[in-house]
């Protein structure tokens, strides 16, 4: 790995100043260090933000759960208030990789990341989430904008992700079994005014599918999922799945999924 | 370059580092503490698992001047007065290991897991060694010395 300058930041001003030029945000590390081991990424400056209180930590409302930036997997899979409020955020969270990735990787690290694959970003889209930085508010809808890229702007820090809740919510993970990366992976939620499905690692970047919400919203039951058709076009094909498989997998994961909600 | 000032199995160190040291690395060549094992230096294998703060944490994607003020066990830091601690001691009862390789990092993570999970059960400890590769053991034996372990300690 190349040399850079670590610094910690001490407040969320501090972080933005200090990410100028070739510099970028350190939380947990479990993306970025390897991607620079690889030689994929190189940086001059690390600006590490866990030591900034104001982005660790969750609150819980009745109409939403708030999550800082900087906390980690194994936080939210062990929040007792995420287990009640929605039960489906901290299953997916004890989901992520291993309980090492979990002990140090942060949810504002994987949804800046956005990984094609990552588990979060589903979650974002289905539980309509707000995405708060320091500069302004990103619903999900605007905020993924492909593979690897969000609407984040440069030395825009993630301060926090509010999630609203939902009547009911489930989260279906077929995990790539070497990686643990989901091969694909299936969130849908039911709200009071519609429902959400979203789906991650079938394609460049997560994605909702219309045909599933429209035959979920009539009828949110695991035998209306038998009735979507859902398309093949745009998804991945590689050694681990090929694009007509991911469009099964799809399926079946959201019919796991709602028999489960 | 920076000083950095952590404990590492209870003893207080202050060390000059480059700021893209890896805690895997200086342990094994600032601290000759070669016990904690570098499999695949890519996140994946679980061979350099220590604990930081009472965490298991892969000590190849963590750098050191991250864990300026905490407090790592390594393997070389479990055992008490010449007595192995009760995961080695299983390990050892349950051939829980051949060549070795993975065995540090497989330990501070069983212990890490009966610190969050007193009486686990078969799955939940596979479910738990998920980040923890070995190529010799099939795995049986190191099922069974955490499930002893657990009973133990
Ligand atoms: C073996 C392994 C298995 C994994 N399995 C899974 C899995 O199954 N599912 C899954 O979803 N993920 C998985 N991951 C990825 C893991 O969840 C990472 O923790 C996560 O993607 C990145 O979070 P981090 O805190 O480590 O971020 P870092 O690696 O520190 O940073 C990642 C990027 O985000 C930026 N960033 C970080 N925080 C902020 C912020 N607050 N504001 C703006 N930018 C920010 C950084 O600058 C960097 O560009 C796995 C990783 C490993 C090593
Ligand atoms: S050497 Fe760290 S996970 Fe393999
Ligand atoms: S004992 Fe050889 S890799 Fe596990």
């Amino acid at each position: 790995m190349k040399n850079f300058n670590f610094k910690s930041a001490s407040n969320t001003k501090e972080a933005s100043k200090l990410a100028s030029g070739r510099a970028t945000f350190l939380a947990g590390g479990m993306s970025i260090l390897p991607a620079m081991k690889l030689r994929l990424a190189a940086y001059t400056h690390l600006i590490n933000i866990k030591k900034i209180k104001s982005l660790s930590g969750i609150k819980v409302s009745s109409k939403s759960i708030r999550i800082g930036a900087a906390t980690t997997h194994a936080a939210v899979a062990a929040s007792k208030e995420v287990g009640k409020s929605i039960p489906s955020l901290a299953i997916l969270a004890d989901g992520i990789g291993d309980p090492q990735v979990r002990n140090r990787g942060t949810i504002g690290g994987s949804i800046a990341n956005n990984d094609p694959a990552a588990d979060y970003p589903s979650a974002c889209l289905a539980l309509k989430a707000t995405i708060h930085t320091n500069k302004r508010k990103i619903a999900a809808d605007k905020f993924f904008k492909g593979m690897f890229e969000t609407d984040l702007k440069k030395g825009e820090l993630i301060e926090s992700v509010e999630f609203e809740v939902p009547e009911k919510s489930a989260y279906a993970k077929f995990p790539n079994p070497a990686s643990r990366y989901a091969l694909v992976g299936v969130f849908v939620a039911k709200q009071k005014d519609g429902v959400r499905v979203a789906v991650t690692g079938a394609a460049s970047s997560v994605f909702r599918s219309k045909e599933l919400e429209s035959v979920l919203l009539n009828n949110f039951s695991p035998s209306a999922v038998d009735k979507a058709t859902v398309s093949d076009k745009g998804l991945n094909s590689d050694i681990h799945a090929s694009a007509e498989y991911r469009a099964h997998i799809i399926k079946s994961m959201a019919r796991k999924a709602v028999s489960s909600c | 370059m920076a000083v950095i000032e952590l404990s590492v199995n209870g003893k207080k160190i202050s060390k000059e580092v480059s700021d893209n040291t890896l805690l895997s690395d200086f342990l094994r060549d600032k601290l000759s503490l070669t016990g904690t094992h570098v499999g695949c230096d890519t996140s994946q294998c679980g061979a350099c698992v220590v604990h930081m703060d009472g965490n298991s944490i892969k000590s190849c994607t963590t750098l050191v001047a991250d864990c300026n003020g905490s407090e790592i066990t390594t393997i070389e830091g479990i055992a008490k007065n010449g007595k192995m601690h009760s995961m080695q001691e299983a390990f050892k009862k349950h051939h829980g290991l051949q060549c070795g390789f993975c065995t540090p990092g497989m330990v501070m993570s069983a212990i890490d897991l009966l610190q969050k999970n007193k009486n686990p059960s078969e799955q939940e400890i596979r479910d738990w060694l998920e980040g923890n590769i070995c190529r010799c053991t099939g795995y049986q034996g190191i099922v069974a010395a955490v499930k002893d372990a657990a009973s133990k300690m």
